[in-house]
């Protein structure tokens, strides 16, 4: 039982007065001017017609600046294409707009009328006449005395879908080798190039202060250049070896100069703004801040592990050359990176 | 079916011709009949669906331009064109051809711009009638079925906008899909597999941009235009709901026929809409790709987030601390990622989608609603759903701080920290001022009611004493504030029946109770004829009697005084008001 | 002499004086005033003579000796500055950044304090202590001689994450910033490149070689200037057109909604 709020008002106003006030009916509005006078009806009419006519002269003008006017060569001739094709179209549609509602408003009749609503539910005649309708058909099926059918048949539409699904989502994934994620295309003796020229990198090219964007040399050869270099990415920072606190892998680094998987752990942006005065690394999608002079771990940031580090070594000419591949899955978490 | 024109021209002969055949083959009079002059109730808030319609609409007609144009392909090819940063870089089909369209095809950047703009301005339309919706409580029977059409509608739309932005194949969305393929994976067992199923492989892959053109142009459309339908045709069905108002009621529609001044108002905003995004893409410059370039999993750029409807994601993500990982035996679950990505959006659509059951359990009203609400009038409501928005605020200004952070010469550090403390804060903060200040608007009403509109006229009495006169309200002012209801927290049977046995639902029957009172404790009830009469009789007994018989938390208004009232000669209806001090 | 006074004696003659005596000021100092600082950059190391040299050890001991030491060694407020060349000097000196106004991470530009001919002198100085980059020539900064194309690929992997797509700059972390480039000189460009003042890396010319600085300035020089679409709202992405879609589209629609349901007069 809900609370009954209409009687206990009537009570304590002992009667005298109804207890909601009645409402007073439809309102008419007042006349327009343009009902009233018909100078003013007309004024209406001419801004309408004005209205109209400035999408007449819109028209006019975007099909003269289409032919006139292409887009060019310049981001000048680019922008003037766009602004008077723009602007023609803005007075070809708010025109025809503003002259259909301002008509609307001041022209045509403002009266309200009233419609009544009718409740939704349908009335008991009629729920009646559904019920039955349905227990007929029902009873005409004979489903409810031949109740094998009826297991027989919801088993066999429910299975029915699987020849649909099945080919859709298993032909979706390529070869589902989710293990491909734990290995990049590093390997001992890989060369570290500049990205994205590909020219490979001396030691001695990086002065302390500096760093460098790096891919395997050999990107370019790979099946799957995009692929590949979406996990192979690195960051390259040289630093005073005083200034170097601590590697994530102790020996991986190489005089100073330190190589860190350039892919965030948190969702997978290449992280990148180095601040050469706090050795912090700074991913700009989401703000973890990675400390290179320290193994790179979190000190801020939605991140949770530090960056994966490449070994790498100077060969016999003096480039950087990988000694392996990462010792641990770069980028994002997935369930099963430590398996 | 002819007309009453005394001498019918050429194009009324055709017209009837037309109407004759159609009607013989389709019985099409029954229809025209119904919906000619069927009565639409009128006020400017009820345009702003449809703004998010035809902005659909629009979406659809640029669209269909620029597929004309657009290679959904991610094969490599070479850009040869009049942009000199761009000329002979390798980059995919799918962004070679945007810049043909924007460079070279005339009208192209134009549509491509309307477009974009079109698809911003969709989505905020949706917002903003969503909000109108939630808070004239327009949701309520039998309306929430409708309501949760428009909110899957909310959800295709941010769908839609993130597949379309993504096409162009350029570094800023490409590391938007990168984001999304690492919130993928980080979804327990099965993250990695939905990784390669949507990506058809590694990332990027080259299975994406062509799957995305396909969702973008048929699949979630598809679903659109259906869900519109339908959300239209029960709008129809349902007849749409008016404003409060004289001679307004649950059982009746008060408004303008559908023709003329329906027909026309929806045909001249479909134009008004449209020449507003025509007006921004002809001006304004949006998603300028070649300033990105193609997508390259290496490069990012200062400034990376998402179209605005997607911010308060990027938000969430960007608030998150780092330490919540773990690892069960040899499976790793980042919470750091899950949470904010699933969990906390999760929640406040869940609270969006189900406020109308919410309420409807609390209210225990199952009377059909077509009057609406004024957002004082339910102060929980309004509070709650200002609430909600501030929740969602500060995500999206969560998700700009790097450049509130250059924009003022902030940390962007202390920005995050702040940031954190206000997602909890702020909601609060906002429920419990939004209510006081619904009270409070209730209140003045109320007073308002009782006595009349402050004129500024005051009068002297021989005896010494000042009052300021005050004019009562006319019927149908007085009207548009008494005519709601005052709903009271529902009151639930006892725990035990006659016999002392404890009944089965009592403890379901509490929770409801409790929730009610939640909603609708704190009240101000709209004044009543016998509460007016005593304001207006002489004394202040009668008034405060009436008054105190209310419920004791009921916050009621003014004490009265006594003593001196004074008529407005102007007055037509009662004939005395008088100033209290409150 | 009452009368010849009284024709003199216009009501507005102060005014006129006033007017006078300003233009007088201001042209003299016009003409006598050292020039405008910055506008022009100072000329390669390799011309700097002793007296240079010598002028530019006084100036450094009066600006800059009180951070950066008396024998330009450091302390603990700044870096020493044996072996920074005359590039980093240029740059630090001509967008104003040094002297610096307070201690911090960021050393904003702000208005230049020397003239070219100090900097050039203070540069030399510098230059002196120890070899490090020297300022470039005009030709090796030229944009019109630069690939923006080949700049773009290197902008965007090298410079884009601090400085946005395009230079419109960007934020780093605690409060500091990458600034805009679109107003810097190409001089000031190649040698913020090659020296790498405060937070930024140094690109010394082994990572990023001359010519693909050069392509990098001209890629620059490119942008910052119309864009094709209209307004650019800043180039500052995604979320200034969203709140300029709720600002100036749905501001308009809403105004335009409130008209059209607004009974007509």
């Amino acid at each position: 039982m809900s609370h009954d709020n209409t009687t206990d008002v009537a009570r304590r106003s002992a009667g005298e007065h109804p207890e909601r006030f009645d409402d007073p009916g439809v309102h008419q509005p007042n006349p327009r001017l343009s009902d009233l006078d018909e100078k003013h009806a007309k004024k209406a009419e001419r801004q309408v017609a004005a209205l109209f006519t400035i999408s007449i002269v819109g028209t006019i003008v975007f099909v003269w600046a289409y032919f006139a006017l292409p887009p060019g060569e310049t981001p000048e001739s680019m922008r003037l294409s766009n602004i008077v094709l723009g602007l023609a179209l803005t007075c070809i549609l708010l025109g025809i707009g503003l002259a259909i509602v301002h008509w609307a408003k001041t022209l045509m009749s403002n009266k309200e009328y009233v419609e009544e609503r009718h409740p939704q539910r349908s009335d008991d005649e009629t729920r009646a006449g559904a019920i039955q309708a349905l227990q007929d058909g029902a009873a005409d099926s004979g489903i409810s005395r031949r109740g094998a059918l009826k297991g027989a048949g919801l088993t066999a539409l429910a299975l029915f879908p699987l020849s649909i699904v099945l080919p859709l989502i298993g032909n979706v994934g390529e070869d589902w080798n989710v293990s491909k994620f734990k290995h990049t295309m590093w390997r001992k003796g890989t060369r570290l190039a500049y990205d994205p020229t590909g020219r490979p990198i001396k030691a001695s090219d990086l002065t302390i202060g500096s760093i460098a964007h790096v891919i395997p040399e050999d990107l370019h050869e790979a099946e799957s250049p995009l692929d590949e270099k979406a996990k192979a990415v690195v960051l390259l920072v040289r630093m005073d070896p005083r200034d170097l606190k601590s590697e994530r892998e102790p020996g991986f680094g190489f005089d100073g100069i330190v190589a860190y998987s350039k892919i965030c752990t948190h969702v997978g942006c290449p992280v990148a703004l180095y601040e050469q005065q706090t050795h912090h690394l700074l991913c700009p999608c989401h703000q973890s801040t990675f400390d290179v002079a320290d193994g790179a771990k979190v000190v801020f940031g939605p991140a949770k592990r530090p960056l994966p580090q490449l070994p790498i070594e100077v060969d016999a000419e003096g480039y950087l050359v990988a000694r392996g591949d990462f010792v641990e899955p770069v980028g994002p978490t997935f369930w099963e990176r430590l398996t | 079916m002819t007309t009453t024109t005394s001498s019918p021209t050429g194009a009324a002969r055709a017209a009837s011709a037309t109407a004759d055949y159609l009607d013989q083959r389709t019985g099409i009079g029954h229809a025209v009949k119904y919906f000619a002059r069927k009565v639409f109730p009128d006020h400017w808030s009820f345009m702003l669906g449809e703004i998010a319609l035809y902005s659909f609409v629009t979406l659809i007609l640029s669209g269909i331009f620029l597929t004309m144009f657009f290679v959904p392909s991610m094969g490599e090819t070479h850009y040869e064109g009049p942009w000199p940063s761009l000329n002979g870089v390798e980059m995919s089909e799918a962004f070679s051809s945007t810049l043909r369209l924007s460079f070279e095809v005339r009208g192209g950047l134009l549509m491509r711009q309307i477009h974009h703009w079109a698809a911003l301005i969709f989505m905020a339309s949706i917002v903003v009638h969503m909000m109108r919706v939630f808070f004239t409580g327009a949701f309520r029977k039998p309306r929430e079925i409708n309501w949760v059409v428009g909110f899957v509608l909310l959800i295709l739309g941010l769908a839609a906008g993130f597949s379309g932005y993504s096409l162009p194949d350029d570094v800023l969305s490409g590391n938007g899909l990168r984001i999304t393929d690492g919130v993928v994976k980080a979804i327990p067992i099965i993250g990695s597999y939905t990784s390669y199923f949507i990506f058809g492989g590694e990332f990027p892959g080259h299975d994406l941009i062509p799957r995305l053109f396909t969702v973008h142009i048929l699949l979630v459309p598809g679903l659109i235009l259906a869900l519109i339908g339908l959300h239209l045709v029960l709008m129809v069905m349902h007849k749409h709901t008016q404003y409060p108002g004289s001679g307004r009621s649950d059982k009746n529609v008060v408004g303008y026929p559908a023709l003329p001044v329906y027909v026309a108002r929806l045909g001249g905003n479909f134009f008004l809409v449209f020449g507003i995004i025509a007006l921004l893409a002809g001006t304004m410059s949006i998603n300028p790709v070649w300033n990105y370039g193609p997508y390259d999993p290496s490069p990012v750029s200062a400034g990376a987030q998402p179209d605005w409807y997607m911010l308060f994601l990027e938000g969430a993500l960007r608030l998150m601390p780092g330490g919540a990982e773990f690892v069960i035996g040899q499976y790793t679950v980042p919470l750091n990622v899950i949470i904010p990505a699933m969990v906390v959006p999760g929640i406040l659509f869940t609270l969006l989608a189900l406020y109308p059951f919410i309420e409807a359990f609390a209210t225990g009203d199952d009377r059909e609603h077509h009057v609406l609400d004024r957002p004082r009038n339910r102060p929980f409501r309004t509070a709650f759903g200002v609430s909600l928005l501030m929740a969602f605020f500060i995500l999206v200004l969560a998700g700009s701080n790097d450049l509130i952070a250059t924009h003022f010469h902030l940390s962007i550090n202390d920005i995050t920290w702040t940031f954190r403390v206000l997602l909890f804060v702020a909601p609060w903060l906002a429920f419990v001022i939004t209510k006081r200040i619904c009270l409070g608007l209730q209140r003045k009403d109320r007073e308002l009611v009782l006595h009349g509109h402050e004129t500024g006229r005051i009068v002297r009495f021989a005896s010494g004493e000042y009052i300021e006169v005050h004019k009562p309200l006319d019927a149908h002012e007085r009207w548009l504030r008494v005519q709601h209801e005052a709903i009271r927290p529902l009151e639930i049977e006892p725990a035990e029946d006659s016999r002392g046995v404890r009944r089965k639902g009592y403890r379901r029957d509490t929770m409801r109770r409790r929730l009610s009172e939640l909603f609708y404790e704190d009240r101000v009830e709209p004044v009543t004829p016998a509460e007016l009469a005593a304001a207006q009789a002489h004394g202040h007994g009668a008034h405060e009697a009436v008054e105190a018989g209310h419920g004791p938390r009921e916050l009621a208004s003014s004490a009265p005084g006594g003593g001196q009232h004074l008529v407005d000669p102007h007055d037509e209806t009662a004939p005395e008001g008088r100033n209290h001090t409150v | 002499m009452k009368a010849l006074a009284a024709r003199r004696h216009d009501r507005r003659a102060p005014v006129v004086l006033l007017l006078l005596a300003l233009l007088l000021t201001g042209g003299l100092y016009a003409v006598f005033a050292p020039a405008p600082a910055g506008a022009t950059p100072a000329q390669a190391a390799s011309t700097a003579t002793a007296d240079d040299v010598a002028a530019g050890k006084a100036l450094f001991q009066a600006n800059c000796a009180t951070c950066h030491g008396p024998a330009a060694t450091g302390s603990d407020a700044a870096p020493s500055l044996i072996g920074v060349g005359a590039a980093a000097v240029d740059f630090q000196v001509g967008t104003g950044r040094m002297p610096m106004q307070a201690n911090g991470p960021q050393a904003p530009a702000k208005p230049v304090q020397f003239n070219d001919e100090q900097i050039a002198q203070l540069a030399a100085y510098v230059a002196s202590l120890g070899d490090g980059p020297a300022i470039p020539s005009d030709e090796q900064v030229d944009p019109a001689l630069g690939d923006p194309a080949n700049g773009m690929a290197l902008f965007r992997t090298n410079c884009a994450m601090c400085h946005n797509a395009i230079g419109a700059g960007g934020a780093l972390s605690g409060g500091k910033f990458a600034p805009n480039l679109w107003d810097t000189t190409p001089t000031h460009l190649y040698e913020a490149m090659l020296t790498g003042p405060q937070s930024m890396p140094v690109f010394n010319d082994a990572i990023i070689t001359p010519d693909e600085k050069r392509d990098i300035i001209a890629f620059i020089d490119q942008q910052g200037g119309a864009a094709p679409g209209g307004l650019d709202l800043g180039s500052l992405g995604p979320v200034s057109e969203g709140l300029w879609a709720w600002v100036v589209g749905i501001g308009l629609l809403i105004a335009l909604a409130v008209w059209g349901g607004a009974k007509s007069s």
